[in-house]
């Protein structure tokens, strides 16, 4: 490192001293280069390379070029997992919208001293460990739960409703999981948002519709198209959820793929709907990458 | 004529504001049913943490049995300590790789800089089960056994884009002089790192290392994939338990999980609030 100090600045106007590194920076840079090669992009390539393997009759995986395991991920058994996977992550998606947008809203625009304690309410549940988060929705819609005990007792019910291990306890589970998700980005840009634009929208004779749709929406559009991103592509993947609160009766894709390297051991398999579903996070997010830079 | 005109703004202006206070209003009570959302759920979790009776939802009355028995629970307490050691070597290396390439990433001009940015950018939205199983394979590959090692691992590898990220934020805000008149003074370009540099980016650098400790702690899914028997984190066993359905002493075990992670939010706030000091 001492050898780029020393070295004669050609002194771009921005800064006196040398941008190029020498081989002291390229060994302080060295680690962060390593661990991305080995952890991250290796890892992904031999999944990808998995995903063309096949199992010899002892189960072990044997490296070959097949075509075999994203056949058989393309029939309609495992096609309309991934179907109903996104479907429940772009459900999660718009009612995480629908839900957070207002609240953003409100907590943007709020006097600068609440804004901070309402967004420090909005990031606790964030931080708070998931599994916590959806146990606490067990205890509520489970038969012998909160919501049941409470119908039962009042009358209006006389048998539990069942609610646990169906499509709308997933998508309930994921939508308190990433609720928080939605609010933070939108509230980052309704924050930054000139209220004189509003004003003007409203003194030039807009109603409270044409300036949600005409002003509003325009300019919080990054805001509320980072919280698209950041719920529904981990939507489709995770698991961990929607198998507590689906309990195996509302298959996603995530939870195949985890079959495929436990309960199933066919990992050549897995890799194949692992790699689509990888496929799929790149799409969005190269869309997602797109958008901003045409923004 | 004059009259008309001075009465209709001053209907406008009484009816604007009428406006604006019912739209207040509105979001503000949607606002207030999202928290309520929010909370509720982990509300009833802690209260029942207390309730003496074991099956579900009736109050039978005050106790704190349920901590007696979470804190009497070996195998929570094994769970416990091993999710510590994960978490807390996981803290360690995703700071310091953090740190240190925000900081060459800010410094230098390498080739290919954009696409490192992207690169990094990567494991933090990657979804957690294409990380947990790409990394099985890895480590089944390289015939390393599974265990603290390769979930360090992999908390390591989610964990320090956020940190480079909060001090690459950081950075942005830096007077670009600083360095160098810590240079002209005499001091080497790793002393002007270590001594100046590091000083100034600490907020970021410490509220990076909560988060890290924090997402580590709380990490399920990669880490299912990467454990053996005797390494399971207190996720894990969460995970077993709350599969199982209520249990009074899971109710015990999420309130302190909520309380810890209170408090740890606070001292977020509280550190990044000295944002300003330089």
């Amino acid at each position: 490192m001492a050898a780029i100090a020393e070295a004669p600045a050609p002194a771009p106007a921005s800064s006196a001293y040398e941008r190029r590194p020498g081989w002291g920076a390229w060994l302080f840079m060295a680690p962060l280069l390593v661990w991305l090669l080995l952890f991250v992009v290796a890892p992904t390539i031999l999944l990808i390379v998995y995903s063309f393997a096949e199992r010899d009759s002892f189960g072990r995986v044997v490296f070959t070029f097949t075509w075999d395991n994203y056949l058989a991920a393309f029939q309609w058994k495992w096609l309309k997992i991934l179907v109903y996977s996104i479907w429940y992550a772009f459900l999660t998606t718009v009612i995480c919208m629908a839900v957070g947008f207002p609240a953003a809203w409100f907590i943007g625009r709020a006097p600068e001293r609440r804004r901070n304690l309402l967004m420090m309410l909005v990031m606790i549940p964030f931080w708070t460990s998931f599994l916590i988060r959806t146990y606490a929705w067990i205890t509520i819609l489970s038969n012998q739960g909160f919501l049941n005990a409470t119908l039962l007792a009042s009358g209006l019910t006389t048998s539990p409703l069942v609610m646990m291990y169906t499509p709308f306890a997933v998508v309930l589970g994921l939508v308190y999981n990433y609720l928080p998700f939605m609010i933070l980005p939108i509230y980052t840009s309704v924050e930054k948002l000139d209220n004189a634009l509003v004003e003007a929208a409203y003194d030039l004779g807009a109603g409270p519709v044409r300036a949600f749709s005409k002003v509003i929406i325009p300019l919080t559009k990054p805001g509320i198209a980072a919280g698209a991103l950041l719920v529904f592509v981990p939507a489709i993947a995770m698991y961990a959820i929607t198998t507590l609160m689906g309990g195996g009766q509302v298959p996603t894709i995530g939870e195949k793929i985890q079959d495929q390297f436990t309960k199933a051991s066919n990992p050549p398999f897995g890799a194949a709907l692992g790699t689509l579903l990888l496929l799929l996070f790149f799409i969005s997010l190269w869309i997602t990458q797109a958008r901003k830079r045409t923004a | 004529m004059e009259a008309a005109a001075a009465g209709s703004v001053a209907t406008s202006r009484w009816r604007l504001p009428s406006g604006a206070k019912l739209q207040h209003l509105l979001f503000g009570g949607w606002t207030l049913l999202v928290f309520a959302f929010l909370y509720i759920p982990i509300l009833l979790l802690i209260v029942y943490s207390f309730n003496e009776s074991k099956l579900g939802i009736r109050w039978t009355g005050f106790t704190t049995h349920w901590y007696g028995v979470l804190f009497h629970d070996t195998v929570l307490l094994r769970a416990f300590q091993n999710s510590l050691v994960v978490a807390a070597f996981t803290t360690i290396f995703a700071t310091v790789l953090g740190t240190i390439g925000a900081w060459m990433m800010f410094r230098y001009r390498f080739p290919a800089r954009r696409a490192l940015g992207l690169l990094i950018f990567i494991p933090m939205v990657m979804p957690e089960i294409l990380m947990g199983v790409s990394l099985l394979i890895l480590f089944v590959n390289l015939k390393v056994s599974l265990g603290y090692f390769t979930m360090i691992i992999a908390h390591t590898t989610f964990c320090f884009p956020f940190v480079l990220v909060g001090v690459q934020a950081r950075l942005e805000g830096i007077d670009p002089f600083l360095e160098e008149a810590a240079m002209d003074l005499g001091a080497t370009p790793v002393q002007a790192f270590w001594k100046v540099i590091v000083p100034y980016l600490m907020p970021a650098i410490i509220a990076g290392a909560l988060m890290s400790f924090t997402l580590s702690f709380d990490e399920y899914i990669v880490s299912t994939f990467l454990t053996n028997a005797s390494s399971q984190t207190l996720p894990l066993k969460v995970y077993g338990m709350a599969k199982k359905g209520l249990s009074p002493e899971l109710n015990a075990l999420s309130t302190l999980f909520v309380l810890g992670t209170f408090l740890l939010v606070l001292a977020t706030q509280f550190i990044q609030r000295k944002k300003p000091v330089s």
